[in-house]
């Protein structure tokens, strides 16, 4: 009896602490989710090698703070500008990996109508390759002859690299028995504002129109003079600039990355696209949070080894009930 | 799928039988020929099989640098005669190192090996070479078992994971003083044998364990557990990319108590991941000793890198070999006796092996991270 009800006791005693983690982890998840329901929305395309968009946002951070010569004394406005600074490069940075993206390997194919099938086995192989080159990093510098000016950038390229300054973390109120800290909120507040920025540009701007005419029919968006190429590259455009945001929250968070490290939370994005509703911008944002919550619940109650089957489990009953999801698919259908 | 990898095993083994008994003519010939065992020392080799690339090269170049160093001051020595280093490069997969295996042995010019460097490959290895009679040392494959597979070639010296958990649950309970404490391993053959290992030597001051995944970054959940357990030390089996974060978010999240892992996390990788400040008062166990000074100074001279993780192991393993051939014993079975008789100090301690290849006077030392840097480890007493 008692092993039954004490995990259910543990999780009500740190509820709190373990639902906000969980928003903040989720809040990750919510924001890489966003590339992978839009260019779902609107080519109907599951664009795997979004993590690695996501992976070269995270060392965008790295090098920018590299460049910058942060500290671990680094602290106050300089500390900001920099982070500021690292959020606007990882955000360029990842938009232009992501365009490369499409340019390479999805507009050609594409072109020439190739099947969905085909552009999903390019994503595979795109995703890999992007991996291996942030992997072999180190010696593409050797190729170049710049591995000695580049030493602090290319060292150890297939291991972890951590952010060159501490980020000072306190607490700043509390709730129940937990401290929220300042990176706690920094990071569900910036994903929430990043969410309704695109969510508020994609219902209003003259693009945004765009991209949900090319989202709900493709032939008669193209007949009303909508430009498919160009909406398909804003569409990865704002994935990635979305995956550079959420790589520097990523950051600020867990402070150190690997090229391998957009692997298993692209998994993770497109498992809370999934849950939420693929399409759904809205529904990426849900879905996040409740992953992310979810997982923490359940390593909670049944041990952290279980957190990815809870997850699971919970993906396959929300599918069970809402096959398209919590709130539906589909971008075109959003309300005009 | 059995069928074919036994008949390729089975294969490997009768191309090295084979290559052993030609080896052994051609080393009688010789003998044959006349003069000193000294002279056929020249353009002999030895080998090293370990990772040189891919997730795990940093521990094959630790170890390969001690290698060299060890190899480039015998031939300084003896410019007329020289012993080369042949490099196997597994990447520490069992699966690359096999048809290296047979390489080694295929090179009758390759009289001993240092190496193989992790484990899993000196397992999948282990029978081909005690087949071929072709003495290996390792500096780094810490699994307990394997030394109880009667392999008469197999020798370490370094002690084994058996030995280091006690020392790290004696280091927990005795130096720290802690009576609390929380146990952490991420899953692995090495992590949760080695935790298994510390948990049960500490026996009942553990208050509650958890699992981790490898490549795992968020520990938020593991984080409020050990807060919740009131817990004063932690101690994590497993390697250093996930222990880094994980005594980060430790201590971001507010817990204060002592952080401690084994060898899997004794790199600077640990530090990279964790930070500085979250690293800081962490104490890495390793059964591997510190690079005394004047080693340090010369391998970094000859390698251009400082000595890290095995490297002084990796230099007393190949000074077992060179001292055995430089004594004339030129021959496979020759050095393999003179290695199972081997009695000499080296730098990391005295090099002894028993009959099953462990090294006597085992010492596991313990790292503090200090301002960002591990500082060199002090033996557990």
């Amino acid at each position: 009896m008692d092993s039954v009800t004490e995990p259910f006791a543990y999780l009500f005693s740190h509820f709190f602490e373990l639902t906000i983690t969980g928003l903040a982890l989720g809040s990750v998840y919510a924001l890489v989710a966003l590339g992978y329901t839009m260019v779902y929305g609107v080519l109907q395309l599951i664009n795997f090698a979004h993590s690695e968009v996501f992976m070269y946002g995270t060392f965008a951070v790295i090098w920018t703070l590299y460049f910058l010569n942060a500290t671990p004394d680094t602290s106050g406005a300089a500390l900001i500008m920099m982070l500021l600074t690292a959020l606007v490069v990882a955000m360029v940075l990842s938009a232009i990996v992501a365009l490369i993206l499409e340019r390479v390997a999805y507009r050609p194919l594409i072109k020439r109508q190739a099947p969905k099938l085909v552009a999903l086995i390019s994503a595979i192989g795109a995703s890999f390759m992007l991996a291996e080159l942030m992997g072999l990093r180190s010696r593409l510098a050797g190729f170049v002859g710049l591995d000695d000016n580049l030493e602090r950038y290319v060292s150890r390229s297939r291991d972890t690299r951590g952010m060159p300054l501490d980020i000072p973390q306190y607490k700043v109120f509390t709730i129940g028995d937990y401290g929220v800290t300042n990176v706690d909120i920094l990071v569900i507040f910036s994903a929430l504002a990043m969410m309704v920025l695109l969510d508020q540009y994609v219902r209003r701007s003259r693009m945004g129109r765009g991209i949900r005419a090319v989202a709900q029919d493709p032939e008669s968006a193209a007949l009303m003079g909508v430009n498919s190429t160009r909406v398909v590259q804003l569409t990865f455009l704002l994935g990635g600039l979305m995956a550079g945001a959420a790589a520097t929250l990523y950051m600020i968070r867990i402070g150190a990355t690997r090229f391998d490290a957009g692997f298993i939370l692209g998994v993770k994005a497109f498992t809370a696209a999934v849950m939420g509703g693929i399409g759904n911008l809205r529904g990426a944002l849900l879905g996040g949070l409740v992953l992310g919550v979810s997982e923490n619940w359940g390593a909670a109650l049944f041990g952290n080894e279980w957190r990815d089957v809870v997850a699971f489990v919970l993906l396959v009953l929300i599918l069970l009930f809402r096959p398209t999801g919590l709130l539906g698919e589909a971008l075109g259908k959003a309300r005009a | 799928m059995k069928h074919p990898s036994s008949l390729i095993r089975l294969g490997a083994v009768a191309a090295a039988t084979a290559l052993v008994l030609s080896a052994c003519g051609s080393t009688d010939d010789a003998a044959d020929s006349g003069d000193d065992g000294a002279a056929a020392a020249c353009d002999l080799k030895i080998g090293y099989m370990g990772p040189l690339t891919g997730d795990y090269a940093n521990l094959g170049l630790n170890m390969i640098g001690g290698v060299k160093l060890a190899l480039a001051e015998y031939n300084t020595e003896n410019e007329d005669c020289q012993i080369t280093l042949e490099e196997y490069d597994s990447q520490g997969d069992p699966e690359k190192a096999t048809p290296l295996a047979t390489e080694v042995i295929q090179d009758d010019k390759v009289i001993g090996l240092v190496g193989p460097s992790f484990s899993g490959e000196t397992e999948a290895t282990g029978p081909a070479f005690a087949e071929a009679g072709l003495v290996t040392v390792s500096p780094s494959a810490t699994n307990p078992n394997l030394s109880t597979n009667g392999w008469d070639t197999f020798h370490r010296v370094l002690g084994n994971d058996a030995t280091q958990a006690p020392a790290a649950a004696q280091y927990i309970t005795g130096t720290v003083g802690s009576s609390k404490v929380f146990v952490v391993d991420d899953a692995s053959e090495y992590g949760k044998g080695i935790a298994d290992g510390v948990a049960e030597a500490l026996g009942d001051v553990v208050l509650d364990r958890d699992t981790v995944q490898q490549k795992q970054s968020d520990f938020a959940a593991t984080v409020t557990k050990v807060k919740a357990s009131g817990a004063d030390s932690l101690f994590y089996g497993g390697y250093y990319a996930e222990a880094g974060l994980l005594a980060k978010q430790l201590k971001a999240g507010g817990w204060d108590g002592q952080f401690v892992s084994g060898d899997g996390s004794l790199d600077p990788g640990f530090v990279e991941a964790a930070g500085a400040e979250g690293a800081e008062g962490a104490v890495l166990t390793c059964p591997c000793a510190p690079s005394p000074d004047d080693f340090a100074a010369s391998f970094s001279e000859l390698n251009g890198a400082e000595p890290g993780t095995y490297s002084a192991e990796a230099y007393d393993a190949a000074n077992v070999l060179i001292q055995g051939l430089a004594d004339g014993n030129t021959a496979r079975e020759d050095l393999l006796a003179w290695v199972n008789s081997y009695d000499a100090p080296g730098i990391t301690k005295q090099i002894k092996f028993d009959e099953t290849g462990e090294v006597s006077g085992v010492t596991v030392y313990a790292y503090p991270v200090v301002g960002g840097v591990i500082e060199p480890g002090q033996p557990i007493e």
